[in-house]
């Protein structure tokens, strides 16, 4: 593998963008934010925000922001997401591994369903499916 | 102990991004006997008491969580580098901002595995907020540096997924050629 430049990195950019533009022009309107505090980490929370960002690319979800947080206080239940959503209760996700980590992308956020057996910070109970 | 160094690593860029740091300097060599990490950022800083505290893992700064006990980032740090014939080295001035140097015998028995560097430097570009990090890569043979201003300058936002997965590719690219030597 040759080396990658930031000028190369920006025609690979370049190009990607023309294509998103075709694709989809919607706007940014998730969040998904993976917690890596120690106990994150501890947990396996970077394989967890590894699989989320290569299911979002592979599936060419693009109106989702992904990014990572310290400890959000559930070092029980790590790795824990938190993911907001237009038309969505806010979850936070506990015990989400890599195979979670894809679910939660093709379940929450492309078919808008609710992963019952992961939600830590539950949203009232009648919304549960 | 955590599973690999690159644990470690965001471990300690978390750390420096909690205090508050604006800037964030980190360099990772690795070498065939040593692998050494710094991090070094000019966040909030500790006095000697807050230090001294900072290694009890039954201590966890007040404000971070209301409920929470314990605080194991430097502790394991100390652990790792206890197990492995390593070092760990913390410089901090209040109101100025911490280093710490850790080392480690990379043919040490109980070493932990270098693990994913690549998914690791992207990782450590996207944390929330907007602080900047420089990266400086070495080996014995090569190196590379790059920051996190330079990469948003080149791909645009850092949350995105695609941009996440190019960046992947850039560290990717650079950490084979440290490795083939090109």
């Amino acid at each position: 593998m040759a080396k990658l430049t930031l000028d190369d990195l920006r025609k690979l950019r370049d190009e990607q963008q023309k294509a998103m533009t075709k694709r989809d022009p919607s706007n940014k309107s998730a969040k998904v934010i993976v917690g890596m505090g120690t106990c994150g980490i501890a947990a396996g929370a970077k394989e967890t925000f590894n699989a989320i960002i290569e299911e979002l690319d592979a599936k060419g979800v693009d109106s989702v922001l992904v990014s990572q947080t310290g400890c959000m206080g559930l070092c029980h239940s790590e790795p824990t997401v938190e993911v907001i959503m237009p038309g969505m209760p806010v979850v936070i996700y506990g015990n989400v591994d890599a195979a979670t980590g894809r679910q939660l992308v093709n379940e929450h956020i492309i078919n808008k369903r609710l992963i019952d057996n992961h939600i830590c910070d539950k949203p009232a109970i009648d919304i549960v499916r | 102990m955590h599973a690999s160094v690159c644990d470690t690593l965001t471990d300690l860029v978390q750390n420096a991004i909690e205090s508050g740091a604006a800037r964030i300097e980190t360099d990772v060599h690795t070498g065939p006997d040593r692998i050494e990490l710094r991090v070094k950022d000019n966040g909030k800083g500790m006095d000697k008491t807050a230090l001294r505290r900072a290694v009890d893992p039954f201590f966890s700064e007040k404000g971070k969580h209301d409920r929470r006990r314990v605080g194991l980032g430097l502790p394991l740090l100390y652990q790792t580098a206890e197990a492995a014939n390593g070092s760990v080295e913390v410089r901090s001035v209040p109101g100025q901002g911490t280093e710490v140097r850790f080392t480690l015998d990379a043919r040490h028995v109980d070493a932990p595995p270098l693990g994913d560097l690549p998914a690791t430097l992207v990782g450590l570009m996207a944390f929330e907020g907007t602080y900047e990090l420089v990266l400086k890569r070495t080996t014995d043979t090569g190196s590379y540096a790059v920051s996190r201003s330079e990469l948003r300058d080149a791909l645009g936002d850092l949350r995105e997924p695609a941009c996440l997965t190019l960046a992947k590719r850039f560290f990717e690219a650079n950490e084979a050629s440290l490795t083939n030597g090109r």
